[in-house]
């Protein structure tokens, strides 16, 4: 895979300012960052199917939800322990990529798309109308979730601080995790499969079986996200399981820059910043967001990454 | 159930159906014929309710707003295609539905800035503003009938137009051919520019004539949007047969899940969907 | 003692005058724990939805609420007052970020919000753990004064049970048996008819059968006609705004009217008149307001914000208009000192609001203890008939101050 001698540069140098930023940045600063790293996650799990497999999925947002549920109906008697909730949540969303995926990934193009939105709206539907999951209205964390090493506990996720390391600590990870998978043999099938896969067929690979592993494991990816999120806000509402929020992760990986991953993270970054920005600006500020967008599409035909990357393993140009 | 209530709830399904397919109709012209995922096709909806609203006011009668409403609908699409999305044909889909999402804020803040946030209503034109009785308990709006009857027609114009026409052979060419239609000396771009203002004006009144019987607020084409995007993937994509069949089928699913299931009421038409897609991949009449 | 020790030692008419200074001092500071008003301006933090299906709705509170500081000389309780405004686009998923946006990054020190119930249950809880003081001037989540009440929460709206559950008796007493009910499939609609239910059945009736359809849709048709061939004695629905319109003006269409009474929370027919039209005419409903109240104190209001707005108020106003009388009442008592918090919260707790709706307390849960009203739609207005109950408390379930 291609890759701009510019961007590792630049993404130490983000690593740094990230490291650094509590120093200046005040306690909104830094909750809002932990959430911009927190869809960058989902942005970059996103990005392992859209970008490198070629699955565009409108219904990603419904293993995101399902973790964070999942954490608030553990959490609903007391405390519970970061250690086995964290890997339950993620593992609740891989089943149900599992599940879900066995089924939709029989159908391609926009068929898959739209296979996908269902099967997340479905679910959103089913846990806004059921009392188990607190209706409509959302459900409340009881109490964030505990950080303990043989009753030494160096990690307090009540405080803002903390759960702001401990989130640039994971984004860093799926990073690393994410650019590991898709260096290894298993990524470079996936990117055969999104350019060719009747061609990756008939050299004898059982494609199937490759785009449900990447659809497992980038649906467990976004239940760490979810995971977090509901950590961060100490609520979740079926609203996180829907197809805007699937829909404004897609943007966030076409804004940023399909197929490179940090592309994804940087689109995430970019639209919360923006969308911060504006709305502090104007009244109308979904203008001036709308604007954006489309001058991107415009003007930037490889997304908000080709700024600084000048090499990427990208789609191309055919659908 | 007993039978009159079924007969008017199969009625109450077909003519929700036919103004599915109506709204539909503008979305599987411009995805079917041009390959362009518009998701600001809710964005054209709410235009055309929101000029039905002020042309009715405007110019006094419903009847004259309509043809106006539809002439502006049609500038419209022209000037997007020309300015915005003739760039888009050469790359990724995936380009058309940011550059459409984008569309769809920026409406969304026009709306507000011309229109204001208030909820409005639309009357019911004369002379369709009564209903006829069906039981003792039961009436029915004429202007509904009216309605399906014009979805109807439609259908049965689109079908003519695409199937029947010179035109129509044109725009099937450029569908499956983009460059040899080019090389055949017919003018693709302006063909597709026709097609895309003629998808613009389709939404935009399915918008206007819905109007009466719905009410005009913010935020309205979100709701239609998801909506047309199931009917046309079911029905297949590119086949305004399968968007009407989709339609209908929607159209009763959604009215008895209403009243047999309404539990799962929310969900019945994803199910219905992901039901289709799981047993034909292509949809019902899609190709491939 | 030497010399020194002399020069040293303070004399003792001096140490008299200090000490007696001292204990006056302290005297006066322990009988008046306010401090005099800073000249400072006081934060208020508007979070409300500017754009979406709510927005008129966000727009009418805050005009109503700035007319009332306006209408106070631009100060409460002697501090001037000084706005942040964020557009929660009555978006749940975003409510936490935006309430932070407003806690933390403008410090705000009154929070006023918000529309949307599922947004308000996230503020409600980034509110609650900064210990905030916050005014919500809609949203009815029954949880917001129940489960999850809290000393600096408070509502000066409605619970969604409130306006709804009068209606059950009107009903009954008119002889109605058996009802229909009918509304979106989502907290507030389910609440709503809850309360309806209690009241109805309280009083003799029967609820028959509970019809939803799923949020937000408005097809309605397919219900109507089960309605049609339930034929129950009446109906009663919740819908508001967008739907409330529609579903308004299908009935009428349906003809039931003519055999099946139409009856509903108020919010069918507030703020919804215009677009309605005809097929509101002659509704009855419930609500702790109607435009069309008789009382001098409404007809003020309303003049007043019609000047302002170029719009006529609708109960959404005078929630958002009672919001600042409420944080009014609160700074006078403290003399605008908001460190005296307890002090603060002890006083809005036992305020006694002259509001455009009539006069009304608060519960302990801190929610509005008020009349309600029967309306009925006469041309343009919600023309007041009676008061269906009056000073009605929401039973406040699960709330641990109550």
């Amino acid at each position: 895979m291609d890759r701009s001698r510019l961007l590792p540069v630049l993404l130490a140098a983000t690593l740094l300012a990230l490291l650094l930023f509590p120093l200046v940045g005040e306690k909104f600063y830094l909750q809002y960052a932990t959430k911009i790293m927190i869809m960058a996650i989902f942005a970059m799990s996103l990005d392992l199917l859209v970008g490198y497999t070629g699955l565009v999925s409108l219904g990603h947002a419904l293993f995101y939800g399902l973790a964070g549920y999942a954490l608030v109906l553990m959490g609903e008697r007391g405390e519970v322990s970061l250690w086995w909730t964290l890997p339950a949540s993620m593992a609740v969303a891989a089943l149900a990529a599992l599940a879900v995926g066995a089924l939709v990934l029989r159908t391609s193009g926009v068929y898959f798309i739209m296979v996908t939105l269902a099967f997340a709206q479905m679910t959103y539907f089913f846990v806004r109308d059921s009392a188990y999951f607190g209706g409509s209205d959302g459900k409340y964390l009881n109490a964030k979730p505990t950080l303990s090493l043989l009753g030494w506990q160096p990690v307090d996720l009540e405080n803002t601080l903390h759960r702001y390391y401990l989130t640039l600590v994971l984004t860093v990870a799926v990073y690393l995790l994410l650019r590991r998978v898709l260096g290894s043999p298993f990524g470079r099938v996936l990117v055969g499969i999104r350019d060719n896969e009747p061609r990756m067929r008939s050299l004898g690979f059982a494609t199937f079986r490759y785009k449900l592993a990447a659809f497992v494991l980038a649906g467990a990816l976004a239940g760490l996200a979810g995971y977090l999120t509901a950590v961060q806000d100490g609520i979740m509402n079926p609203e996180q399981l829907g197809w805007n929020r699937s829909g404004e992760a897609l943007v966030m990986v076409i804004l940023g820059g399909m197929g490179t991953l940090a592309g994804p993270a940087l689109g995430a970054g970019a639209l919360m910043v923006l969308e911060l920005l504006f709305s502090i600006w104007t009244k109308y500020w979904q203008l001036l967001l709308g604007a954006f967008v489309i001058a991107v599409v415009l003007f930037l035909p490889r997304g908000l990454g080709s700024l600084f990357a000048r090499r990427r393993a990208a789609r191309d140009g055919h659908g | 159930m007993d039978a009159a209530t079924l007969l008017i709830q199969v009625l109450n399904g077909l003519q929700y159906g036919l103004l599915l397919f109506l709204i539909a109709s503008g979305l599987t012209l411009i995805f079917g014929i041009m390959g362009v995922i518009n998701l600001a096709h809710g964005s054209f909806y709410m235009i055309g309710a929101y000029l039905a609203f002020w042309l009715t006011g405007a110019l006094g009668n419903f009847w004259v707003a309509l043809p106006a409403g539809i002439a502006l609908a049609v500038v419209l699409g022209i000037a997007l295609e020309w300015l915005l999305i003739r760039h888009l044909y050469q790359r990724d889909h995936l380009y058309q539905v940011l550059l459409t999402y984008g569309l769809i804020l920026v409406f969304e803040e026009l709306r507000s800035l011309l229109f204001g946030d208030d909820v409005h209503g639309v009357t019911v034109p004369d002379p369709l503003n009564f209903s006829i009785r069906l039981t003792d308990t039961l009436s029915y709006p004429v202007y509904r009938l009216a309605m399906s009857a014009i979805c109807l027609a439609l259908a049965a114009g689109m079908y003519l137009l695409i199937a029947r026409t010179r035109l129509g052979m044109m725009i099937r060419a450029g569908s499956v051919n983009r460059d040899m239609v080019q090389a055949l000396g017919i003018n693709i771009g302006l063909l597709y520019r026709l097609v895309f203002a003629l998808g613009v004006a389709l939404a935009a009144f399915a918008g206007m004539l819905a109007a009466p019987a719905s009410s005009v607020f913010p935020g309205m084409g979100n709701q239609v949007l998801i909506i047309s995007f199931v009917v046309i993937v079911i029905g297949g994509l590119g086949s305004i047969k399968g968007a009407l069949v989709a339609a209908l089928l929607i159209g009763l699913a959604d009215v008895f899940g209403q009243v047999l299931l309404p539990q799962i009421s929310g969900m019945t038409v994803y199910l219905v969907m992901a039901a289709v897609l799981v047993w034909r991949p292509r949809g019902l009449f899609g190709s491939a | 003692m030497t010399d020194i020790d002399a020069k040293r030692a303070p004399s003792r008419r001096k140490f008299l005058k200090t000490a007696t200074g001292a204990a006056a001092l302290t005297a006066a500071t322990l009988h008046a724990p306010f401090v005099i008003a800073q000249r400072s301006k006081i934060k208020v933090g508007l979070m409300l939805p500017y754009t979406g299906t709510y927005a008129q709705l966000g727009i009418a509170i805050t005009d109503a609420f700035k007319l009332h500081v306006d209408e106070s000389g631009g100060a409460l309780g002697g501090r001037g007052i000084e706005y942040a405004q964020v557009d929660d686009e009555s978006e749940p998923a975003k409510a936490t970020d935006n309430a932070n946006r407003l806690v933390e990054r403008e410090k705000v020190d009154v929070l006023v919000g918000t529309v949307h119930s599922g947004v308000a249950m996230a503020m409600a809880k980034v509110a609650r753990e900064a210990g905030v003081l916050t005014i919500c001037p809609n949203a009815g989540a029954d949880a917001l004064t129940g489960a999850a009440c809290a000393p600096n929460i408070f509502r000066t709206s409605f619970s969604n049970w409130q306006p709804a559950f009068p209606m059950g008796k009107v009903l009954a007493d008119r002889g109605i048996k058996n009802v229909v009910t009918l509304t979106w499939k989502y907290a507030a609609g389910e609440e709503a008819i809850n309360g309806f239910k209690e009241g109805f059945t309280q009083a003799g009736g029967k609820v028959t059968k509970e019809l939803t359809l799923p949020f937000p849709q408005v097809e309605f048709q397919a219900l109507l006609t089960e309605i049609a061939s339930l034929k129950p004695d009446a109906v009663f629905v919740f819908f508001a705004g967008g739907g409330a319109v529609k579903f308004v003006k299908d009935y009428a269409a349906s003809g039931l009217r003519r055999t099946v009474p139409l009856f509903g929370s108020g919010f069918l027919t507030d703020g919804t008149l215009q677009a309605q039209g005809e097929a509101a005419q002659g509704l009855e409903t419930t609500l702790h307001y109607g435009d069309g109240l008789i009382l001098p104190k409404n007809l003020a209001f309303r003049e007043e914000y019609r000047k302002r707005t170029n719009r006529d108020a609708d109960v959404y106003a005078v929630q958002g208009y009672d919001a600042a009388q409420l944080l009014r009442i609160g700074l006078e008592a403290v003399r605008g000192d908001m460190k005296a918090k307890k002090h603060m919260i002890a006083a809005m707790g036992s305020a006694v609001i002259d509001s455009p709706r009539g006069k009304f307390t608060l519960s302990k849960s801190h929610n509005p203890v008020q009349d309600i009203y029967l309306r009925k739609v006469v041309g343009m207005e919600n023309k007041v008939e009676s008061v269906a109950y009056k000073a009605l408390a929401d039973p406040a379930r699960g709330c641990k101050m109550a």
